[in-house]
């Protein structure tokens, strides 16, 4: 039985998790900056906003976002434009629509660990002649290790399972957007218990496995109370 | 000689900071006030982390604020230390990354004052190796005045370094800070609304009332003016004088003090011959009588003084303040009835009975 068992989609949903938490973090980092530093009115609002994934169907999530993908949503048009492919159906297109499903669970980690740090430290760091770059790269951002490290292992693992936005926005393509649920659920369907058995084990020990490394990690590391 | 002067309008919807100082730059220049005057916000925009619309500061030749001409230049590139009421250290970094931390983003032709020296003075050798968090409130205190120290800054700013500190740790800090000035010097503007610590430290007096300078100037100037009485405690209304150590009496257990005016005898103080003191003679421990006692007195500084000035006589309050001079000025408390019944008027030549001498240095030692 594990030798007729296609790894393709295990490969595949690491990569897509993989690949969604570093542009997570490339987006995420900004927003919860703003989010925890700004007094701009349009804070609650764009607070609200970046935790939608968390109340929304994921169907409704993946409809919306398979229009937007989609070659004349607003952004598979202009991706259309530009590299001549469409967005839907593709490896790209999935990393694009798990970047909006796991949005909140990068930005509310950072969200949170930007604000223990607060302004205290910043204002040190700019006296000391630290420019603000400067400033956010070795000071807040060390000082706000753990919630990166609950940032990533939080938006991988939720990126790892998710399945309503994939079915929506990906398809069900081999070696493009056949992720691993996905694949746990046409070995349902086609009543092929024992592959559906290994997949599904696999993910539940590899998940319990990385929680437990960053937990036992986030409880080594020191904890920067301001 | 180098002045500070900085010109600060900025509103706060319950607060309003519209303040002008231009002090000499040089040794420590105190902000006084009551808590909610300001003083913390106008220290914050010296550094420039709060920026009035309409400001401007400058020292010596660096223009660091002026709105009129579009200048404001971030504090990240103003050569300012700045010491918070918290040591705000930096909890990832070990004690020595944290001194290093501005000293490396200082260019290197301006450093001109080494970690080997920061650590000697503010005695933190032993500290180096470990991490912020293992340290006592005053250590971490030392070590965030030498952090801002390292980075050579043309001004150092502190705001009530002291203040989270008990007692014992303000006594183990400022000999440290009074360091500074005469070890570094560099002008420091000092934020405190404790006077004890003020009348130790400071050459020049800035005193803050609802968000306005009310009055500025040498130390020793401000404390001799009359009608402070809206901006200064009671208890510690009164003129400071400027003594160097004369005598010791072993046998009554007193050391003589040399002022300009003459001598001084308080109790015995662990001095050496000619070191210089600063002390207070509150206002409420002067008592005036109009010819030299007929009778013996156990009052031991008695001195012939001159009316200068009668403060305001406010009715319904029984006390007024004098102005006199002994050679340097001295601030009475004594009561209206007194006042009329010695008639009392300026120029006129009277006794002064100093009946306790404050030395400010001794609430910390």
């Amino acid at each position: 039985m594990i030798f007729d068992l296609d790894l393709g989609p295990l490969w595949l949903t690491l990569q897509l998790a993989g690949a969604t938490v570093i542009v997570l973090l490339l987006v995420g980092t900004p927003i919860a900056w703003w989010l925890a530093f700004t007094s701009s009115r349009l804070r609650t609002i764009v607070e609200a906003i970046v935790a939608l994934p968390i109340v929304l169907p994921p169907t409704v999530l993946g409809f919306y976002l398979l229009i937007a993908l989609g070659p004349h949503g607003f952004l598979g048009s202009p991706w259309k434009d530009l590299t001549g492919s469409t967005l839907s159906f593709t490896f790209t297109g999935l990393v694009i629509a798990s970047t909006f499903y796991s949005l909140p669970f990068v930005v509310q980690p950072l969200h949170g660990a930007f604000e223990s740090v607060g302004k205290k430290p910043l204002e040190a760091a700019w006296a000391l002649g630290a420019s603000r770059l400067d400033t956010f790269l070795t000071v807040a951002s060390p000082m706000a290790l753990r919630g990166y490290l609950t940032a990533i292992v939080l938006g991988f693992a939720h990126t790892l399972g998710e399945f309503g936005v994939v079915l929506m926005v990906g398809g069900n393509i081999p070696g493009q957007t056949k992720v691993l649920s996905i694949a746990i659920y046409d070995h349902v369907e086609v009543l092929e218990y024992a592959q559906a058995h290994t997949l599904s084990l696999g993910l539940l020990i590899f998940s319990f496995v990385v929680l437990l490394a960053v937990y036992t990690a986030n409880r080594r590391l020191p904890l920067h109370a301001t | 000689m180098s002045q500070l002067t900085a010109n600060f309008n900025l509103a706060f919807p319950s607060f309003h900071l519209q303040a002008n100082i231009n002090v000499r730059a040089e040794g420590v220049i105190a902000i006084f006030g009551n808590s909610g005057c300001g003083k913390t916000t106008f220290l914050r925009c010296l550094a420039g982390l709060e920026r009035s619309i309409t400001g401007s500061m400058t020292l010596d030749t660096y223009t660091w604020q002026d709105e009129s001409q579009g200048i404001f230049v971030p504090l990240s590139q103003r050569p300012i230390g700045y010491v918070f009421q918290e040591p705000r250290l930096f909890p990832h970094i070990n004690v020595h990354a944290n001194l290093q931390y501005g000293w490396k983003r200082t260019d290197k032709s301006v450093r001109h004052i080494a970690l080997e020296q920061v650590v000697q003075v503010l005695d933190i050798e032993q500290l180096l190796e470990r991490r912020p968090s293992s340290l006592s409130g005053g250590e971490q205190q030392r070590v965030a005045i030498g952090r801002a120290l390292l980075t050579s800054p043309k001004l150092l700013l502190m705001d009530e370094p002291l203040s989270s500190l008990d007692l014992q740790r303000k006594r183990e800090i400022l000999p440290f800070i009074k360091k500074l000035d005469s070890e570094f010097h560099i002008p420091i503007v000092y934020v405190s609304h404790d006077l004890n610590e003020i009348v130790e430290l400071a050459k020049t007096m800035v005193l803050l009332k609802e968000g306005k300078v009310a009055v500025s100037g040498q130390i020793e100037e401000v404390f001799s003016q009359l009608n402070l009485r809206h901006l200064i405690p009671e208890n510690h209304l009164g003129a400071l004088v400027d003594t160097a150590v004369a005598e010791q009496d072993q046998e009554f257990g007193l050391t003589k003090l040399t002022f300009s005016g003459g001598h001084l005898h308080v109790p015995h103080q662990e001095r050496t011959i000619g070191e210089r003191l600063r002390v207070q003679i509150l206002a409420k421990d002067v008592s005036i009588i109009s010819s030299p006692p007929s009778f013996q007195t156990s009052v031991l500084n008695l001195l012939e003084a001159t009316v200068v000035e009668i403060g305001e006589v406010h009715t319904g309050h029984p006390f007024v303040d004098i102005k006199l001079d002994i050679g340097c000025p001295l601030l009475a408390t004594i009561t209206r009835k007194s006042l009329a019944a010695l008639k009392l008027h300026p120029g006129q030549i009277v006794y002064a009975q100093i009946k306790a001498v404050a030395l400010s240095s001794e609430t910390y030692q």
